[in-house]
């Protein structure tokens, strides 16, 4: 994967240096190890400061909507994972912004680690990162460990079934190939196992610990509401304390806000100083997308979200 | 899916109703409300997803 890098930037620099786009959105070395951070660049000569690894776990998509664009902004390419160009899919059949307006620097992706299992093999600080194919060198001040990505992977990359970006305007790599899983939804279907308290009990210490930083909603691509409901006090929709109900109210709301839309994508996980996995509940929607409405998020141009259109085939035998 | 979401939380399903009533449809609001009542009341009071204003 560290390959794509050289190519990344090269499109980027051609397109800045032949005014194509305005804008690159990318990845960038973040102040440690370990970590990148979103950059735009608007100069050819600054390209060296992109980086791809797999540490790049936030979702781009996430940079531009409506919101965060001018109307004067001219056209802004976006290196996009499989799940950040899906997101940018969803960005375009949601009108936060048009075909046009945006230049896919598609990636294909073989997925990003999961930080926090990396960080449970030292008991003190990591102060290096390396990547050499598919094998990561790790230290810190006591010992360096080597492990295989593939046993370190994030769990949404663990069962991504569409790595390569289903709609992008260059290629930076060769299209990786795509799993299929025979039980895609294993986790869902674990917490579907449980009677009813169990699951209340396991939804419960789930967020147990949320600090109701927001910052799960904050990365997530989706959440582009000028104000979002947590945040309205005119009316006031949810209480704004620690109470484990309005934790909760404000969990089950956020994911159903993404229902038919999540890429799952993880990077509300990876935003959470928490290390809570609230793709717990975005999963149970996505599976129930797929089962209900044959539907996953962010593949086509021409098709709104299911929760957004009507059909006569919709499934409603839920209302009695 | 919001059903099926609170359900997978731990909410009990016959807590969770959805009808289409049109308001010159009174007669299906009161039996659908009777339906309701009495499934929720078989179930006893809800402990799941109440605020505890005393805490
Ligand atoms: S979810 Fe898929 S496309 Fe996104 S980072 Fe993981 S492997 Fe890559
Ligand atoms: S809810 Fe999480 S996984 Fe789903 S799109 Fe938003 S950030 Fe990605
Ligand atoms: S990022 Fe984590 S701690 Fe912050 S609100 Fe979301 S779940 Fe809670």
């Amino acid at each position: 994967m560290d390959t794509c890098i050289e190519k990344i930037r090269a499109i980027g620099a051609d397109l800045l240096a032949k005014g194509t786009v305005e804008k690159v959105i990318g990845f960038a070395d973040g102040s440690i190890p370990m970590a990148t951070r979103p950059i735009a660049l608007t100069s050819d000569k600054e390209v060296d400061k992109l980086v791809f690894n797999s540490v790049c776990g936030l979702n781009l998509a996430n940079y531009v909507s409506k919101n965060s664009l001018s109307s004067k902004e001219g056209k802004i390419a976006v290196v996009a994972k499989g799940c950040d160009a899906r997101n940018l899919v969803t960005h375009i059949v949601e009108n936060q912004i048009s075909r046009e307006q945006i230049y896919i620097i598609g990636v294909p992706c073989t997925g990003m680690v999961d930080k926090r299992k990396i960080a449970a093999l030292f008991d003190d600080e990591i102060t290096g990162f390396e990547e050499h194919g598919d094998t990561l060198t790790i230290t810190s001040a006591s010992k360096t460990e080597t492990v295989k990505k593939a046993d370190v992977l994030r769990h949404n990359c663990r069962v991504c079934t569409h790595s390569n970006p289903p709609v992008y305007d260059v290629m930076a790599g060769d299209p990786v190939e795509e799993q299929t899983l025979d039980h895609p939804y294993e986790d869902v279907d674990q917490i579907a196992a449980m009677d009813l308290d169990a699951r209340w009990a396991y939804f419960e210490n789930l967020t147990k610990n949320c600090i109701r930083c927001y910052a799960c909603r904050n990365a997530c691509p989706l959440c582009y509401c000028p104000t979002c409901f947590v945040d309205e006090s005119s009316p006031q929709w949810v209480g704004k304390g620690q109470n484990e109900i309005d934790v909760t109210t404000f969990h089950f709301l956020r994911a159903f806000h993404c229902a038919g839309r999540c890429t799952d994508c993880g990077a509300c996980v990876e935003a959470c100083p928490m290390g809570i996995n609230v793709r717990d509940f975005t999963r149970k929607l996505n599976k129930d997308a797929l089962e209900l409405f044959g539907w996953e998020a962010g593949l086509v141009l021409d098709k709104r979200p299911p929760l957004d259109a009507y059909s006569p085939n919709d499934p409603n035998d839920f209302i009695k | 899916m919001m059903g099926n979401l609170l359900e997978h939380m731990g909410i009990d399903r016959d807590r969770i109703h959805f009808s289409w009533i049109s308001s010159a449809e009174a007669t299906k609001f009161v039996d659908v409300v009777r339906e309701i009542s009495e499934k929720v009341r078989a179930l006893g009071p809800n402990k799941k997803f109440v605020k505890d204003y005393t805490k």
